[in-house]
């Protein structure tokens, strides 16, 4: 590689910020990209972090301890729909950009598509193309771009109370129609229990069709086309919870409320589907359930066949306009696919990395909240049985918030799901045209 | 028949009352059950605000709602609240006072003055001021949040307590109140008899007027102060850094900490929190409120 001299350092790096021409030229001097963001490090500088994930200050420091030139601001603007109103209030006003962004996987596509995300490829992302689990990795593709690293994955898993199950004698599931026996079951031994609690909820049930094979949308660069009404595994999500909510089998709690955590450590909410990083969670605000609860494959469709799909997680990103994007780009690298992932690790968040979803140290974690059981085993295999073909809204954060109002009807009895996700249908239909995008 | 029924009404030695007076109220059992239920509608929150920030986590989730828990951990509560996160919550809780003392402070200045000058003063264009604050007063601060956002953006004023305190200064309500209060409590001869005596505008303003305007002043603080004490879109939109952030916006990122992978649920340190953050209010509120109720009546009668 060529000594690259200050002075080229400093046209180089002026160049840099106005962005894709840069590319052309930082090829011709033989650095490529790589050179760019190293050239960066040692610079040093500062950037800043809007990120949410608690795990990301003890990387930050670590960082900040590496390069003493480097300062890292990390700033909690919000959580998840907070954090987007932030971020595209920044967009739109042309300043006050991070240099990078916590972004979830299902919000993604709605920045690619306003071309407001960096393509990581120009600092070579692809260098990475096997390193993350499959879900994850698809997620951050948007065409031929990367546009954000995974920073953690949240494989589906059941999250079961064994004590409950163990009090009533009644078997953990393993398919979904036995989950609805065992939702009678569980309910009629005792009025109190629910198998599980749901007012609605948008993650949850594209996690559900998505682990029933479904695609309700495909999308294919501004074309989007609905089938919720036809999908195979729409209609299995509104089968099954259709016939829970006539039964009153489901409790109304909804999610992440004090009542749901109550209901989590005294055994009325029995079972939980739900992501692999919900662990930590439960050790944090579920203390009283230690013990009690295990993990267990995800109940599935048909017998012998094990699926299963993903159900948040997060990426990391730089917004095309930021000021510092080699910094910040080392700093994703650092955090994403380097000495951050075993960081954020060690404060309990769920790896990404296919090396450490298959390392030893990894799979043979006890876990004493669950009983001494090698949890993460369940959760790695569950990773690697993740559905392929699934992909997001490019207005999911829209059609999230709008979940409530068309399907979230039926969890109060208003409609029924076939109806409510009929309803959701076509408001997306309605907004997608708005948009520009072409709906089939 | 008519004439002995309106004998008796109008006399006043009857014993019969059908209406009750001021000096003798009558009893309504109606009104007196509708205002209880009122009283107990809008004092269960903070009833169930105050036992539950004296109860532990886990007590919290275990423990009926409207009782106290086992324990009374109130104090440890608070304790905690104010040490959490490097203490934090004190240096929100410094942000709220300095956007409120220094916003809803100068919103009441800046009605009083207007209010004053529009209610005494003639001079052109009054009526389409007239026009634009009514308008103004329609208009909600929430539709006006993105569009302010983006104006102080391209001022480079965001996420600076400016973006907070200049639209806080703003209060067409209070300056609407200001004009009628100030048309009626401020008699016009008491000013020209100040001139005839050789005072100037700012002076008539300063030691005649302005004391008897501190009524209405009271009140407007008052409306301004609980305005900006709970206003949340405003500095949602404006701020980025924690370390701006009023008291609002801090809760409900504790709040929100629960809903995230990783996160811990501080629901305890949320309630003891709110319980706090509402005390100024309250005592605020107590101090301010005979004024409030003097300003409410004053020039409703000509003396």
């Amino acid at each position: 590689m060529t000594r690259i001299t200050p002075r080229t350092r400093r046209v180089l790096i002026g160049t840099a910020v106005t962005g894709v021409a840069t590319l052309a030229l930082a090829g011709c001097t033989g650095g490529g990209g790589e050179a760019d963001t190293d050239q960066a490090l040692e610079e040093g500088g500062t950037i800043t972090v809007w990120a949410w994930e608690p795990t990301l200050e003890q990387v930050v420091e670590d960082f900040q301890a590496d390069n003493p030139g480097v300062t890292v601001e990390l700033v909690n603007v919000g959580t998840g729909i907070d954090s987007y109103t932030a971020l595209s209030n920044a967009i739109t006003a042309g300043n006050g950009l991070p240099d990078v962004a916590q972004v979830e996987y299902y919000a993604l596509p709605q920045y690619a598509l306003q071309d407001a995300l960096q393509d990581l490829t120009e600092y070579g992302a692809d260098e990475y193309e096997g390193t993350y689990a499959p879900g994850p990795w698809s997620s951050v593709q948007s065409g031929d771009q990367i546009i954000g690293l995974p920073m953690d994955s949240g494989p589906m898993a059941l999250f079961y109370n064994k004590d409950v199950f163990d009090e009533y004698g009644i078997e953990v599931p393993t398919t979904w129609d036995e989950y609805l026996q065992a939702a009678r079951d569980l309910h009629a031994a005792n009025p109190d229990v629910y198998i599980t609690n749901d007012s609605g909820d948008a993650g949850m049930a594209a996690s559900i069709m998505w682990q029933a094979g479904g695609t309700p949308w495909t999308v294919e660069d501004t074309t989007v086309s609905f089938d919720l009404e036809g999908d195979e595994g729409a209609q299995r999500y509104a089968e099954v919870w259709q016939t829970m909510l006539d039964e009153d089998l489901v409790s109304p709690i909804s999610g992440w409320s004090d009542e749901w955590f109550a209901g989590l450590a005294d055994g009325t909410i029995a079972t939980l589907p739900i992501g692999a990083w919900m662990p930590a969670n439960l050790e944090g605000s579920a203390p009283d359930g230690a013990g009690a609860w295990r993990v267990a494959e995800m109940p599935q469709w048909e017998e012998g066949v094990a699926t299963s799909s993903e159900n948040g997680g997060s990426s990391l990103a730089i917004p095309q306009d930021a000021e510092n994007k080699e910094l910040a780009y080392e700093f994703i690298e650092y955090a994403n696919a380097g000495d951050g992932v075993q960081t954020r690790l060690d404060g309990g968040a769920f790896p990404a990395t296919v090396a450490d979803l298959e390392s030893e140290e990894f799979l043979s974690e006890e876990f004493d909240y669950f009983g001494g059981q090698k949890a993460n085993e369940v959760f790695a295999a569950s990773s690697a049985a993740v559905v392929e073909g699934w992909q997001y809204l490019p207005f999911q954060v829209y059609a999230n918030t709008v979940f409530s109002d068309s399907v979230g009807q039926a969890f109060l009895g208003q409609t029924t799901i076939a109806d409510g996700l009929a309803d959701w249908q076509s408001t997306l239909e309605d907004y997608g045209t708005e948009q520009g995008f072409t709906i089939e | 028949m008519t004439t002995t029924r309106l004998l008796t009404v109008s006399s006043a030695t009857t014993r019969r009352r059908p209406y009750g007076t001021v000096d003798k109220p009558r009893r309504s059992i109606l009104l007196t059950v509708l205002t209880g239920i009122a009283l107990v509608y809008s004092l269960i929150p903070l009833i169930w605000l105050f036992i539950n920030a004296s109860k532990t986590q886990s007590d919290l989730f275990s423990t009926f709602g409207l009782w106290f828990g086992g324990e009374f951990a109130l104090f440890d509560n608070i304790g905690r609240a104010l040490t959490y996160d490097d203490g934090i919550f004190l240096r929100w809780f410094g942000n709220t006072l300095l956007y409120v003392v220094v916003g809803a402070g100068g919103a009441t200045l800046l009605a009083v003055l207007g209010g004053y000058a529009l209610a005494k003063y003639d001079f052109p264009g009054k009526r389409a001021v007239f026009a634009v604050i009514i308008g103004a007063v329609a208009v909600p601060g929430t539709a006006l949040a993105v569009p302010t956002f983006l104006m102080f953006s391209s001022m480079g004023l965001t996420d600076t307590p400016w973006s907070v305190i200049i639209p806080s200064l703003i209060s067409p309500f209070g300056l609407y109140l200001m004009w009628t209060f100030a048309s009626e409590a401020v008699p016009t001869e008491l000013m020209e008899a100040a001139r005839i005596d050789g005072a100037s505008e700012l002076r008539i303003f300063g030691q005649v007027a302005l004391r008897l305007l501190a009524p209405g002043f009271v009140t407007v603080l008052l409306f301004t102060m609980v305005a900006t004490w709970n206003n949340y879109f405003l500095p949602l939109i404006m701020l980025r850094d924690p370390d701006w952030y009023p008291l609002i916006i801090g809760l409900n990122q504790w709040n929100a900490q629960a809903a995230t992978a990783g996160g811990t649920a501080i629901f305890d340190l949320v309630l003891t929190g709110s319980l706090l953050t509402i005390v100024p209010l309250i005592i605020a509120f107590l101090f301010l409120q005979r004024y409030w109720q003097s300003g409410l009546a004053a020039g409703s009668v000509k003396e």
